[in-house]
């Protein structure tokens, strides 16, 4: 168990993390640190292992070699080494708060009831807390006059937002992001990106999978590039922008920027 | 007296019978239901020694004739030392009945929910009951509405085999004043103008809870 409250705290540790999909290898003993506060982006090609790497974080995906802890706190395995209870299970998860590509709104309920339904349901809030915090969060993610609309009249754009609104709603230590503006319109993309922009500049811990550079260079503490499942290179955006130590990270900037 | 007259002093009798019935169908529907939504939560997950009988006693009960069933209820479980009697029979085999075509139903609309909104769930700290009665089930049931809207004209009209198991529903109430007055042509077009009225008022009622999914894009009415 860490000390609660020291700027170095780590967020999310992760250890020799394997994972494989019908005998392909999509992630290989990867190896991750986030502090407490710090942004963290994830690039690489499609199939490089990125989302699922994410995905294993709240255990959506479950790793089959490896630890991964959330606050000093270990997901998805319990003390004595046997597959977590779901209940357990689901308490961790919670500690985590993921925006998905697709958003996945729940369409029957409104934005405000999306936003307040995990808190009055999982968490045990009364509706009048869940509902207050819920409103303090549209206005962060510049939605407060969508509250009482339902998700199939929002844009993607507007989604977005209303998930992240959702998301937090949790209180998450972590949020975890599985490339959020790859499913929107190229003019809707901004407005995503400046939430999250905001976010990290409130100091949430976050982790972002991406393929949005410029962002990526703006936002991040640290960036991650996977190749194959093989973290190749982890730098502070300055050097991996400006002097990555691979030919393979040289490569894909290159390409990125044409 | 004319035919018509004759079955006008006999009011009385059609409006016991059509109270029956509705008691009937309004009793067993509302247990189908419940029933249909509970399969459903018993086939989530992957439990093949629960889910494989399930699914077998769900379509063996689809494949039978409903009247072998009502038949099997009444006069085949005092075998068993099961004694019900003709009404209860009758809720007990169309509950059963229906219970089971609506779970088929229901199963059809969750082989189509979208994971996504599962791992939403998931990755907010829901576990299974609550996900599936908060968020899964509210959305099978208003994107399933038209198809639950058949099925209750179905149930409704089940009912009429009762009077077969000696139920004093509707048909029966007919079926005596025809008997009585040797009048069978007017006696059943009176019932069968009952069965019209009910139909359509379900219709109408069906077609407004479309206007509460409409809203949230489930469907288009």
């Amino acid at each position: 168990m860490f000390e609660k409250n020291t700027s170095e705290q780590t967020a999310v540790s992760i250890r020799h993390l394997s994972k494989s999909f019908d005998g392909v290898e999509v992630l290989r003993d990867v190896d991750l640190e986030v502090r407490e506060g710090d942004v963290v982006t994830i690039l690489g090609s499609s199939g490089s292992g990125k989302s699922t790497l994410l995905r294993c974080i709240n255990w959506l995906e479950q790793p089959d070699r490896g630890s991964i802890h959330i606050g000093g706190q270990r997901i998805g395995v319990n003390d004595a080494g046997r597959p977590m209870p779901v209940r357990e299970l689901a308490k961790v998860r919670a500690r985590t708060g993921m925006v998905f590509q697709s958003f996945n709104l729940w369409p029957h309920l409104n934005v405000l009831h999306n936003i307040t339904e995990a808190p009055i349901h999982v968490l045990g809030k009364s509706k009048a807390e869940a509902e207050a915090h819920a409103r303090e969060l549209l206005e962060k993610v510049g939605m407060s006059p969508k509250a009482d609309a339902y998700p199939n009249t929002l844009s993607g754009g507007q989604k977005q937002r209303v998930a992240i609104a959702r998301a937090l709603a949790m209180q998450p230590e972590v949020m975890l992001f599985d490339e959020p503006t790859s499913a929107l319109d190229p003019e809707l993309v901004g407005e995503v990106l400046a939430v999250i922009k905001d976010l990290s500049a409130e100091g949430y811990t976050m982790i972002v999978v991406t393929h949005e550079m410029a962002f990526s260079r703006a936002v991040s503490d640290k960036v991650v590039f996977l190749d194959k499942g093989l973290i190749i290179e982890q730098a502070d955006p300055e050097t991996f922008f400006t002097n990555p130590s691979t030919e393979r990270v040289r490569k894909f900037l290159e390409r990125e920027e044409s | 007296m004319s035919n018509w007259e004759i079955l006008w002093s006999a009011r009385d009798q059609f409006w016991s019978g059509f109270f029956s019935t509705m008691e009937i169908f309004g009793l067993s529907i509302s247990a189908a239901f419940l029933i249909g939504c509970g399969m459903l939560y018993l086939l989530e997950g992957s439990r093949p020694r629960l889910t494989v009988p399930l699914r077998v006693f769900i379509d063996g009960m689809r494949m039978l004739p409903f009247l072998i069933l009502a038949y099997l209820l009444y006069y085949g479980l005092p075998a068993f030392d099961i004694r019900l009697d003709a009404w209860w029979s009758g809720v007990g085999a169309l509950a059963v009945y229906h219970g089971c075509y609506f779970a088929e139903i229901f199963r059809g609309a969750r082989l189509t929910f979208p994971p996504g909104q599962v791992e939403a769930a998931k990755a907010h700290g829901f576990t299974k009951g609550k996900m599936f009665f908060r968020l899964i089930l509210p959305q099978i049931v208003m994107q399933t509405r038209p198809l639950l809207g058949n099925q209750l004209i179905y149930a409704l009209k089940d009912t009429a085999f009762l009077v077969i198991i000696t139920v004093q529903e509707l048909t029966a109430a007919a079926n005596s004043l025809a008997g009585t007055y040797f009048i069978p042509t007017e006696a059943f077009i009176v019932v069968i103008g009952f069965y019209w009225a009910v139909s359509v008022v379900m219709e109408i009622i069906i077609k407004q809870c479309g206007r509460f999914s409409a809203k949230r894009g489930f469907d288009h009415v």
